[in-house]
């Protein structure tokens, strides 16, 4: 009897022993909670996410972390869903972080925002800070923004903006086809490319505008042959993952040769897709920066993380993201969210890709440059090609930070 | 309009044509064996990885016979060495056993080749489009991986209808101790049935590798689809899952290429809808649905015909 005691004790002691040393550890450094898909369809587009992130924890580590605390990337699996995340972020914020990160997935981030205002308003002193990095649904800093929400990807309304503005000085446009994800950010893709196309191309039709599930379809050569029959020449789309590498395999397939207008092209099996049909220069992408722009520190970062990791940089912002934390952790001296939001509230920042961003108080969005770039055949100039296609990013437009700014219809309540 | 009926007919044959291959596999696992492999998938996955790695070294034409073998081989040490085990114990563990399998594999692919897709060629050689239908290409390969699922289906339904083989390995399930006093060795058999079944997966994940696209989730993605091609079919009938795979590819592709809604049938007669909750299921197409079809399929052929189109009822 007394021995099988012991031997629970014991037990029981190397299983409590694991909390207390994340319990101890939380002392000694600054956690981010990574909360994204690591397993099911989202899965390549997660694990890069978090491979970058970890680069740029190492970058932050080796000049000393953020006021000398080391800098520690928590990966958890959310499974690209919602109620996944929020236990996740329940686990994390248990487990001591109190910053989590998150990107794929705006109906995910609509549910971590909420969690985490609410966690905010029952757990004063205990608060956790929000750092959206790539789900950009507009109304996560409209009617649903939060003081504990920030975003540094520019939204989808700024994007389709930026596209639009893009597309209103090609006259070649003429039949505009538009497929979606049928979820929050792909509704409001399709309704702003409606919209905007509407106002400045009155000229340019519609011919098709679908929706299809998110990350659930296993051949899209059914859509293609629909693209096809309507005569467009042009496809916007907000696809990304596999539901983007999919499709265009299918329309190289079918040889299907549109231009295509895309937010996410640069995304891991995209390129060699893009190469596969041969679309040179036939696909635009709209985004924050790309490998080939024209500034040293941006390619510098390039090469290092080509060099430790084999993809390209896929989320400039990841580092606008991180580099901004740090300062204005510094700036306010403290490692407190609540302190560390307002610093971040109105700074400006010098980004990777060059030029000057806000993180505008108003609705915690990022304001930065903005660049329309194509995907074909390199220049002399064009140093970096992609997934070793050969081929790499060209930018053809570059929107400055001020051009970029669209009016919000936040109403913060702050702390 | 025509060139969009050929063109979805076209697809929906070349993609129903795929869930045979897959398919095929598990209806001769279930018919001969009584096993109902939740792992199936995941053989298919382990193909396509295997056809990937095998076609860098050694290129795609002896990849396609040497992964398979490979993921036979699997298979068979899996029934041997696993599923016999578990068999004393009845159905219920068996189908556990197969379900925990499939979440193994998908684990052990993405630790081996990663998460995220791998970049897996079409041979040079299939590599151009076959012909041309009203503008619209159809690739060489594609039509090739229709022919293998014909040949494919015609040589199993041979070799179970018409050989000595077909009936040995069919009277060894429903009786194994007369089978075995004729001095065949029945756990042979049903290690080699196994076997066999999971090659024809593995067939089917070479072949489907470079044409869709082949990372460790691919498994999960067309898992659930395969058991209601096999449902709808008939458990254990080839015949049935043959004209449930083109039933379904059918299905999907021409739903697809519909636009219609609720809103556009009955639109006019209620146009104050439009604002309340039920807009959203008044003006959902038939397009956005499309991926569902298949499981609305499924329901239906369980209420009204349970033993799907070409299985025979259970005594």
């Amino acid at each position: 009897m007394h021995k099988r005691h012991l031997i629970k004790l014991a037990l029981g002691a190397s299983l409590a022993l694991p909390f207390f040393g994340t319990a101890a550890m939380a002392q000694e450094t600054v956690k981010l909670g990574y909360i994204d898909p690591l397993s099911g369809g989202g899965a390549s587009v997660g694990e890069v996410g978090l491979k970058t992130f970890q680069f740029l924890a190492d970058e932050l580590n080796a000049k000393g972390g953020i006021l000398g605390k080391k800098v520690e990337i928590v990966p958890l699996d959310n499974k690209t869903n919602p109620q996944e995340s929020l236990i996740q972020a329940q686990k994390a914020i248990d487990s001591g972080v109190r910053y989590i990160t998150q990107g794929n997935g705006s109906a995910v981030a609509g549910a971590l925002s909420d969690f985490v205002t609410k966690f905010n308003e029952r757990n004063p002193g205990k608060e956790v800070l929000f750092y959206n990095y790539a789900a950009v649904d507009p109304v996560l800093t409209n009617e649903k923004c939060s003081f504990w929400h920030f975003r540094w990807d520019a939204n989808s309304d700024i994007k389709m903006e930026a596209l639009t503005n893009y597309m209103k000085g090609t006259p070649a446009i003429k039949k505009v086809y538009l497929i979606n994800q049928d979820y929050s950010f792909g509704q409001s893709v399709r309704t702003q490319a409606r919209a905007m196309l509407k106002a400045k191309r009155a000229d340019v039709e519609v011919v098709g505008d679908e929706l299809h599930p998110l990350l659930k379809v296993t051949d899209f050569a059914p859509y293609i042959a629909k693209i096809k029959a309507s005569g467009a020449d042009s496809v916007i789309t907000g696809n990304w993952g596999q539901d983007f590498a999919l499709l265009l395999k299918a329309a190289a397939d079918a040889g299907l040769k549109v231009n295509w207008y895309t937010y996410y092209a640069g995304g891991t099996g995209g390129p060699t897709a893009i190469k596969q049909a041969g679309l040179d220069h036939q696909v635009f992408q709209v985004g924050e920066g790309i490998a080939n722009v024209d500034h040293k520190p941006a390619q510098d970062y390039e090469t290092a993380l080509r060099a430790k990791y084999d993809f390209s940089n896929f989320y400039p912002r990841a580092a606008n993201q991180m580099r901004m934390f740090a300062a204005a952790a510094e700036k306010a001296k403290s490692l407190d969210p609540v302190k560390v939001a307002g610093a971040l509230e109105g700074m400006t920042f010098q980004v990777l890709n060059g030029g000057e961003g806000v993180m505008r108080k108003d609705d915690h969005q990022f304001f930065q440059p903005i660049y329309i770039s194509s995907f074909g055949t390199r220049s002399d100039k064009e140093k970096f090609d992609e997934e070793k296609t050969g081929w790499g990013w060209r930018s053809v437009a570059k929107i400055d930070t001020k051009d970029t700014m669209l009016p919000t219809t936040c109403k913060m309540d702050r702390p | 309009m025509l060139e969009l009926i050929v063109i979805s007919t076209l697809n929906g044959i070349l993609f129903g044509m795929l869930l045979f291959l897959m398919a095929s596999g598990l209806t001769v696992i279930f018919s001969m064996l009584g096993v109902l492999n939740f792992a199936h998938a995941s053989f298919y996955m382990l193909g396509a990885f295997f056809g990937f790695q095998i076609s860098k070294w050694f290129g795609f034409w002896p990849a396609l016979i040497i992964a398979p073998l490979l993921a036979g081989a699997l298979g068979a040490m899996v029934e041997r060495y696993g599923l016999r085990q578990v068999h004393k114990y009845g159905h219920v563990p068996e189908l556990l056993f197969t379900f925990g399998l499939a979440f193994a594999i998908e684990e052990i692919v993405s630790i081996v080749w990663g998460k995220s897709p791998v970049d897996f060629r079409v041979p040079a050689l299939l590599d151009f489009p076959a012909f041309t239908l009203f503008s619209t290409n159809y690739p060489a390969f594609k039509i090739f991986m229709l022919v293998i699922s014909i040949v494919i289906f015609a040589g199993l339904l041979i070799t179970l209808k018409k050989t000595r083989i077909g009936l040995i390995v069919q009277a060894a399930l429903t009786h194994p101790h007369m089978v075995g006093h004729l001095g065949h060795n029945v756990g042979r058999i049903f290690m080699l049935v196994f076997g066999v079944g999971t090659a024809l997966a593995a067939v089917a994940g070479v072949i489907a590798g470079p044409a869709l696209v082949t990372q460790s989730n691919m498994a999960g993605l067309l898992g659930p689809i395969l058991f209601v091609v096999v449902v709808v079919g008939g458990l254990g009938s080839l015949p049935g899952a043959f004209i449930a795979s083109l039933l379904i590819g059918l299905v999907q592709t021409f739903a697809v290429s519909m636009n219609g809604s609720l809103a556009g049938l009955f639109g006019p007669l209620s146009p104050d809808l439009a604002a309340t909750w039920l807009s959203d299921i008044w003006n959902v197409t038939i397009a956005q649905i499309a991926p569902i079809m298949p499981y609305v399929l499924l329901v239906l052929i369980l209420m009204f015909r349970p033993m799907g189109l070409l299985g025979t009822r259970e005594t």
